[in-house]
């Protein structure tokens, strides 16, 4: 091992048990005692978060958001067969989930140091907002030498070769891993574009109405012998077909 | 303040430990359990309707163990440097109270009979050869179908699996599975009703003279009261079991099974937020005086137990019999030692079927609901000539496609771009999944031991993997992929796309949560680090449930035989070492 941070660590001994508490158990987490009953809460339902309805970006920077949107307009393009990721919300999706627990890490091993590592040992980056911030500016960078100019300034088809090189891993990203980043940044755009539209993206079920995923259907049992016939009601998310 | 002295500990509670907490208690001894996660509820963490989440569940991992605290390390053979899986992916254990039963898929199955003597079954029909001898660890169990049938059974009973008999006390039976074992009666539940695409794969199967059926599934195919008298609705097949949880108590879990009727016992006791640190032994190691453990306020604490059982996910099961320093830790190198040897994993591939004019809406599913054929699984089919052992099933299931997850496209298809949004508009509903669902022998230099570089936010040394697929694996999952293939065919689609599993192994994209082996069972002590019982063979009082206790991997899910040598462990606890506490069986 290359740091010795690690290795500090690893003679704290049972010292460091207090502070790592914090990283154990969530906020809301009291340890219990349960017997002679089945727990139940009242008023306690672990909902998901509310989206902050601000308006604009919370996380992304101006420059930022800007290579953002005009990413996400390449790898899902807005055109007849549906929409856009700019018109499905996934600028602010991302925006959203980086600000949030999953941009921190949350659920992550982030303990240093990062060594690349096989292919096959997957994630060997800090968290995802940290990912994001030190990738754009290394691709705008990047892209200013490859090509004269940032990445929101090229046209469409050299944004797509551009996208293409960091997909292959071709582009040199310096510390960052370029397939890795645009791995992470077309799996946030799917996801953004395909999920309930709860956190941001997804505006109007577009998505689902595009491939015909019912969304958030409790009962389909009238449905499953009916071979062949498609699916007759809309989608619904789930705070309903608003 | 010191803890009060119960019986027996639980170190985690999900499947395993509810079910030995249920049988222990019933018995009339004192139980506690320790849970490092919550108390879990479907009112109040997986309601409906938002337990349809796919993000919050699947992609942000709500219900899954989280790995900030405490993950493994990885490498795919022993000269490469591990590094740790900082996120989930190929496989997903869960946390909290149920365990990974909160949001598996209900796939529950038997292991073949001759699944049981792998290692004699195959030299005595294929010769040495085949067991690539030297590099190919495979063992024998120390039981037998036989002996497990009655409590595979109790478990079908338990989670009111859904499905067809295929073998009635030896007894074949039409539109069942007619290579399984024999089974002392038929499932307590009629198979789920069938969605179009598995209809398409079990006509064009039977039509190639191939023996379809429903696969078994703890997914209600109607209402159902269990042994215990917990009941369970009817599913309402909308798609979202594997990776979640339901909020329709449809899909059988230890709390839609067995937590109504254990938790008010008193003599049971579960403690939440509890993480145990390892198990105590006395100075000469050779008994357990019980655990230590630390709470959410970093408060340390011993509990003293008469029996300590280790009833976590398996990959923590056998960390935890190396961080206690029970048992001898495998090396690879000379093949002696036994904790952490053998770990072993499941091959999956898959194939696609795309129609023009069918349309198969595949987002109607449930997680265990599809049609399988089972004629090369295990040694259900003539290996001479093939270059591998074992084998695994293939089927259409629909488990729901939800729509991050599931993009059935054609070859060829770009991974982005206008392209890749119009595959998918176009295919989404008109596609049948067919997946196979291999076994994977063990290895020499596929094991388990402590990383010596990492740990957890405990301090502790972080589980080491060193794992990967071997040409036996490639061999039998390509061949299975091809079977695959040529019922897809049959099927009448416009296109077929085979998805082989080629390469290394990758911890990165999702397979299946079927980690297995680290602590095996076995008849002897020099070979396996549990006996027949589950108990170990170096510290008598200490019991390992889970998968870890296979020799090597099965064609099939783990749950249901994981399950079978949990009910038979709990069984001789409380016939034999109740009575007399000691080592069940003579080394």
């Amino acid at each position: 091992m290359t740091s010795g941070r690690v290795t500090r660590r690893m003679t704290l001994g049972f010292g460091a048990i207090i502070s790592a508490i914090a990283w154990l158990f969530p906020a809301r987490a009291i340890a219990e005692r349960i017997g002679r009953r089945l727990p139940w809460a009242a008023n306690a339902t672990d909902r998901p978060d509310r989206l902050d309805e601000r308006p604009g970006y919370i996380f992304l920077s101006p420059a930022e958001a800007a290579f953002i949107e005009a990413a996400v307009a390449r790898l899902i393009p807005n055109d007849q067969t549906g929409p856009g990721a700019i018109e499905a919300g996934v600028p602010r999706f991302i925006d959203r989930q980086l600000a949030g627990p999953y941009g921190a890490g949350d659920h992550f091993y982030l303990q240093p140091p990062f060594p690349r590592g096989q292919p096959t040992q997957g994630w060997q980056m800090e968290a995802p907002a940290q990912v994001y911030r030190a990738a754009i500016a290394a691709v705008d960078r990047w892209a200013s030498a490859a090509y004269g100019r940032a990445f929101v300034a090229l046209d469409a088809s050299t944004q797509d070769r551009a996208l293409k090189a960091l997909e292959d891993g071709k582009a040199n990203l310096g510390e960052t891993d370029a397939k890795a980043f645009f791995a992470l940044l077309l799996q946030n755009t799917i996801e953004g574009y395909f999920a309930d539209p709860i956190y941001g993206g997804n505006r109007d079920m577009g998505a689902w109405h595009m491939i015909g995923f019912p969304g958030a259907r409790y009962d389909l049992r009238p449905y499953v012998c009916r071979y062949g016939e498609p699916y007759a009601l809309p989608p619904v998310g789930l705070t309903g077909r608003g | 303040m010191p803890e009060p002295a119960v019986d027996v500990v639980l170190v985690g509670f999900g499947w395993t430990g509810a079910i030995l907490a249920e049988a222990l208690t019933a018995a009339g001894l004192s139980v506690l359990a320790f849970e490092r996660g919550g108390w879990r509820t479907a009112p109040n963490d997986y309601a409906l309707p938002f337990d349809q989440d796919e993000l919050r569940y699947m992609w942000r991992h709500h219900l899954f163990q989280n790995v900030a605290h405490t993950t493994v390390t990885f490498r795919n053979s022993p000269d490469q440097q591990a590094l740790p899986m900082r996120r989930l992916g190929s496989f997903l254990p869960g946390a909290g109270v149920g365990g990974g039963g909160v949001h598996w898929n209900g796939q529950v199955w038997r292991f073949l009979p001759s699944d049981f003597v792998a290692r004699s079954h195959n030299l005595e029909r294929y010769g040495a050869g085949v067991l690539n001898a030297t590099e190919m660890t495979i063992q024998d169990y120390p039981v037998t179908y036989e002996e497990l049938e009655p409590y595979y059974d109790r478990f079908d009973y338990l989670c009111g699996v859904s499905g067809k008999a295929g073998n009635l006390k030896g007894a074949i039976q039409a539109g069942g599975n007619p290579f399984e074992g024999p089974r002392s009666r038929d499932y307590p539940n009629p198979p789920l009703q069938m969605t179009y695409g598995p209809s398409l794969f079990g006509k064009a199967a039977a039509d190639l003279g191939y023996h379809p059926f429903p696969h078994p599934a703890a997914n209600m195919s109607r209402p159902y009261t269990n042994p215990l008298g917990v009941q369970l609705a009817q599913c309402t097949y909308c798609g979202f079991c594997e990776k979640f949880g339901c909020g329709n108590d449809s899909k059988s879990s230890p709390q839609t099974t067995i937590l109504p009727v254990l938790m008010p016992r008193p003599n049971f006791t579960l403690r939440t937020y509890c993480e145990v640190m390892k198990v105590e032994l006395t100075r000469d190691g050779k008994h357990a005086t019980g655990v230590s453990y630390v709470d959410e306020n970093g408060v340390l604490g011993f509990q003293p137990a008469n029996i300590v059982i280790l009833s976590a996910f398996m990959l923590e099961n056998v960390r935890q019999l190396l961080i206690s320093g029970i048992g001898t830790p495998y090396d690879p190198r000379t093949g002696t030692g036994t904790v952490g040897k053998n770990y072993s994993y499941q091959i999956v591939s898959s194939v696609n079927v795309f129609y023009d004019d069918k349309i198969t809406n595949p987002f109607i599913g449930a997680g265990a609901l599809g049609m399988i054929i089972d004629d090369f699984n295990g040694d259900n089919f003539d290996h001479t000539g093939l270059g591998f052992i074992g084998g695994g099933y293939l089927g259409a299931l629909n488990t729901g496609a939800r729509p991050i997850e599931t993009h059935p496209v054609p070859d060829k298809t770009p991974k982005w771009g206008a392209g890749f949004k119009r595959a998918i508009a176009d295919n989404y509903v008109k596609t049948v999944p067919i997946v196979t669902h291999g076994a994977v022998m063990s290895h020499r230099t596929n094991y388990l031991d402590l990383d010596p570089t990492w740990r957890d936010t405990l301090g502790r040394p972080l589980m080491r993997m060193t794992f990967d697929f071997t040409d036996n694996e490639h061999k039998m999952s390509d061949y299975l992929t091809d079977k695959a293939a040529q019922i897809g065919r049959a099927m009448g689609g416009r296109e077929v796309k085979e998805n082989k599993r080629s390469g290394h192994y990758d911890i990165a994209p999702y397979q299946t949560t079927h980690t297995t082996g680290g602590a095996i069972i076995g008849a002897d002590p020099k070979t396996s680090a549990i006996n027949r019982y589950l108990q170990s063979w170096d510290v008598p009082n200490v019991f390992v449930a889970g998968a870890n206790a296979f020799p090597q991997n099965a064609g099939y899910n783990p749950m249901g035989t994981v399950a079978a040598l949990t009910y038979h462990c709990a069984e001789a606890i409380i016939r034999d070492y109740v009575k007399s506490p000691g080592p069940l069986v003579q080394a």
